[in-house]
């Protein structure tokens, strides 16, 4: 930024005495060297703001200082994610997509069910025990926001506060073909499959809702309201929970398991009964 | 009535009185006494086919109980009651009752999950029964036109169960519903018609649950039950087959008499079977329809399949590629087509004729009331082996998803193995069958020529080791048995040939003395037979080693 003006001997002043007009010379120098850096500066400024403006997202990359929790979730993230996600969140062909944009609400999935950080590459990232700690996910959220935003967490509150039967109704018709009617899980194509959401927590079911994650498809705002999300994750959890009125619930999977113990018990128990009178003379 | 009690013989109790006045005009007395000692033959298989009759029965009754409550209407109405989750949901009235028959009518859910186990239980004693009749081949003449009723009253019992399975109205029935309505459509020529004509209109229409109802339980129940008077009347009449073996042959029949024996063991199964279903109805949830949803064609869910009875069909579609046959003029006929209507349309067929099949292919057109080990036909068993194999890999196709989903199997490879295994795993199984036949038979041969294996081996005087058979009968100047084989099972352990010996009831088989052989054995295995040879070889024999105190005073010579 140092500006140097090559104009800055030009014969503009009309002193007589050499020693008048050089120190007029030099005053007028170091005045046009003043305006200068001041139209500049002045000038780049309003670039920057109108820039700013205009692009209010990549402005945020500009600023250099970044938060406590910015600069902790750089560290993990340089620690566990670079290698697949980048340098620069930017994603590495065959390895892992640009978290640019994909927001805290993803952060917060992918990591809290364990998915990430991934143990290999496969059709789907397998659920497991968490690697990091809620602190250290709430570091991991904040740098992903910082750089590039997204969908953000659900602003608090009880996530089931919905009506239940529409959260069955939006079930059945947004999820139920993936996730099987109470949510048990299915098989999808080439080793891909909607997990089981025995486990889900709320706030799990929410921000996958939000992000799609793996081969989930996105349910913004626009398709599904907060308030029907909500319904949908009080009747997940209502079904969840609920006893089986029946007695076993078999897995509630429906006729495979029905069919599989009508023969192991059903037709087993009577084998044994008929095995037993047959041997009764 | 001073002239009946003169009679020589004549009743003197006042309910052999009564009899007496009731056979005077009825005249029933020798019918019910034919029919009371009419004999039965026992063996444990030929009670499959009562446990079918035994799950009908509980079919009748727990199905009226379930009428009483169903309303068989596709109006449709608001849910208000028990269960929360649906409460103000829109739903047909058939579902809307189907869940007040689970949540509010005292008893119903206790009698739907009943109706529901034995009907699975229904078709699967159905399917053992039939494999019955086809491995020992009890379908042979004069028995053909039974077996016929027989393939017609499976028919009839899938097609109970889909109508049934339809009913409720929820989320899975409703898709299968739709896969009916694809299965009718699929048919080239008629099958717009035949749509029409089943559903009144299009998919879904208003009326389907009504008319399925009245098949369900009026006009399938009512031929199901007149193929079953029948069915039985035809087996009074041609006697039970039986198995060969002492004293059976083809033109008698060894049993007990209806009443008592056979009618308390009749009982007893009857009893058996409903605590099985009623067991089976209060312990394990069937069909929670509350979970499944009202039907919505807009909706469907990940794994929904059939009743394990119809999965095959399931299995076959999902295996089959999707060939659409694009004809010219718009015409096309649906891959769907051949994976159902053809494969179940020839299952059946082949099923129904193979009695006449295996008749032209044998020449054997005598009739037959002995039934035959299924080794001792190693065509037939393999055949069946095959068919079978055939069909439970379609059944475990259309569970594919499912076990995808278990065992972490990917469903692309799920689909391929059925693929390929529905085409190299029969043949393989009719080999492997055909040399495991082979296999018994020359055992049986070999068991009939040497005798028994008696697991005592001998050390001869030059060094060879012989193992000790026990002739099942009088032997030749070489040592080998006489006996014919005769169909009957060949005894094949030591202990299962001691017809002489008195037999202690066992829990599933007699348990018998043993045998004079084991018992000297035994006795050499204490060291009480004399002889060095015999002794026991574990062991040294000294006291210190284990050896008895009777060793003790005998000569501890250079053995090893």
């Amino acid at each position: 930024m140092s500006t140097t003006n090559p104009q800055s001997d030009a014969p503009t002043d009309a002193t007589s005495r050499p020693v008048d007009r050089a120190r007029a010379r030099r005053r007028s120098k170091q005045r046009r060297r003043v305006a200068n850096v001041a139209g500049l500066m002045a000038s780049l400024v309003l670039t920057g703001s109108l820039y700013s403006v205009f692009a209010p997202a990549q402005a945020a990359e500009d600023t250099t200082s970044e938060s406590a929790a910015e600069a902790a979730g750089r560290e993990l993230y340089e620690r566990s994610c670079i290698t697949c996600h980048g340098e620069n969140l930017e994603g590495e062909p065959n390895r892992g997509p640009s978290l640019i944009g994909v927001g805290e609400a993803s952060v917060y999935f992918q990591v809290h069910t364990g998915r990430m950080p991934l143990v290999r590459q496969e059709a789907q990232a397998p659920d497991k025990p968490a690697v990091f700690s809620d602190a250290e996910i709430e570091q991991l959220m904040a740098y992903v926001q910082a750089n590039g935003g997204g969908p953000e967490l659900p602003p608090g509150g009880n996530l089931r506060d919905g009506d239940l039967a529409e959260g069955g109704e939006l079930f059945r018709l947004n999820c139920a073909s993936c996730h099987n009617f109470v949510g048990e899980g299915g098989a999808l194509s080439s080793g891909k499959y909607a997990p089981s959401l025995k486990d889900a927590t709320d706030l799990e079911i929410y921000t996958a809702m939000l992000t799609g994650p793996e081969n989930m498809p996105v349910f913004g705002d626009n398709q599904l309201t907060p308030e029907e999300k909500r319904s949908i994750i009080n009747y997940v959890q209502t079904v969840k929970f609920q006893a089986d009125p029946g007695g076993a619930g078999i897995g509630r999977i429906g006729p495979v398991g029905e069919g599989l113990v009508i023969w192991v018990v059903g037709i087993g128990a009577l084998m044994f009964g008929i095995f037993w009178m047959g041997s009764k003379a | 009535m001073a002239a009946t009690a003169t009679t020589p013989g004549a009743p003197t109790s006042r309910l052999g009185k009564a009899a007496t006045e009731f056979d005077d005009r009825m005249i029933v007395a020798g019918p019910v006494r034919r029919t009371l000692n009419k004999v039965f033959p026992d063996h444990w298989s030929f009670l499959l086919g009562e446990i079918a009759l035994y799950c009908f029965i509980i079919l009748l009754l727990s199905g009226t109980y379930l009428t009483f409550f169903f309303d068989a209407s596709m109006v449709e109405v608001e849910y208000q009651g028990e269960y929360d989750p649906l409460r103000g949901t829109q739903m047909s009235a058939a579902y809307a009752s189907a869940l007040d028959l689970s949540f509010d009518v005292r008893g119903g859910l206790f009698m739907r999950q009943m109706h529901h186990w034995a009907a699975l239980l229904f078709v699967a004693a159905i399917v053992v029964h039939l494999l019955r009749i086809f491995f020992t081949g009890a379908f042979r003449r004069p028995r053909e036109s039974n077996w016929l009723i027989g393939v017609v009253m499976l028919v009839l019992s899938l097609l109970m169960g889909v109508t049934g399975y339809t009913l409720p109205d929820d989320l899975l029935s409703g898709t299968g519903l739709r896969i009916i309505s694809a299965i009718l459509l699929s048919i080239p020529v008629i099958g717009t018609w035949a749509h029409f004509a089943v559903f009144n209109g299009d998919f879904v229409g208003t009326e389907i649950i009504g008319r399925f109802y009245i098949a369900h339980v009026l006009i399938f129940p009512a031929i199901l039950l007149a193929l079953i008077a029948v069915h039985l009347l035809i087996l009074v009449k041609q006697k039970h087959t039986q198995f060969p073996g002492p004293g059976r042959t083809e033109h008698n029949v060894v049993g007990n008499r209806l009443f008592p024996t056979f009618a308390g063991k009749a009982t007893g199964l009857l009893l058996v079977v409903f605590g099985v279903c009623a067991a089976l109805a209060g312990l394990v949830q069937i069909n929670p329809v509350w979970l499944w949803g009202p039907y919505n064609p807009a909706q469907v869910s990940a794994a929904s399949q059939p009743d394990w009875y119809i999965m095959f069909l399931d299995g076959s579609t999902r295996i089959f590629p999707a060939w659409d046959i694009n004809l010219p003029g718009d015409y096309t006929i649906p891959a769907l087509f051949w994976p159902t209507v053809v494969v179940a349309g020839l299952m059946f067929t082949v099923l129904a004729v193979y009695p006449m099949i295996e008749r032209k292919l044998t020449g054997d057109t005598a009739s037959h009331h002995l039934l035959q080990r299924p080794r001792d036909v190693p065509v037939r068993t393999s055949l069946g082996v095959m068919a079978l194999t055939f069909y439970v890999w379609l059944l475990l196709a259309g569970g594919n998803d499912v076990i995808a989903d278990k065992f972490n199997i990917s469903l692309n490879a799920m689909t391929w193995v059925g693929r390929i295994g529905v085409i190299i795993l029969p043949p393989i199984a009719y080999v492997l069958t055909y040399r495991i036949c082979l296999g018994l038979q020359q055992h049986d041969r070999e068991v009939l020529e040497h005798g028994i294996e008696t697991g005592v081996i001998r050390r001869l005087p030059h060094g060879e080791f012989i193992e000790v058979h026990q002739p099942l009968g009088p032997v030749d100047e070489h040592g080998h048995g006489q006996l014919a084989y005769g169909g009957a099972p060949v005894p094949k352990r030591m202990n299962q040939v001691g017809g002489a010996r008195r037999a202690i009831r066992g829990f599933f088989s007699p348990i018998e003395q043993p045998s004079a052989v084991e018992l000297e054995q035994l006795g050499e295995g204490r060291g009480l037979a004399a002889g060095e040879a015999s002794r026991e070889l574990t062991s040294s024999g000294r006291p210190s080693d284990g050896g008895r105190p009777s060793d003790g005073g005998r000569p501890q010579d250079a053995r090893d």
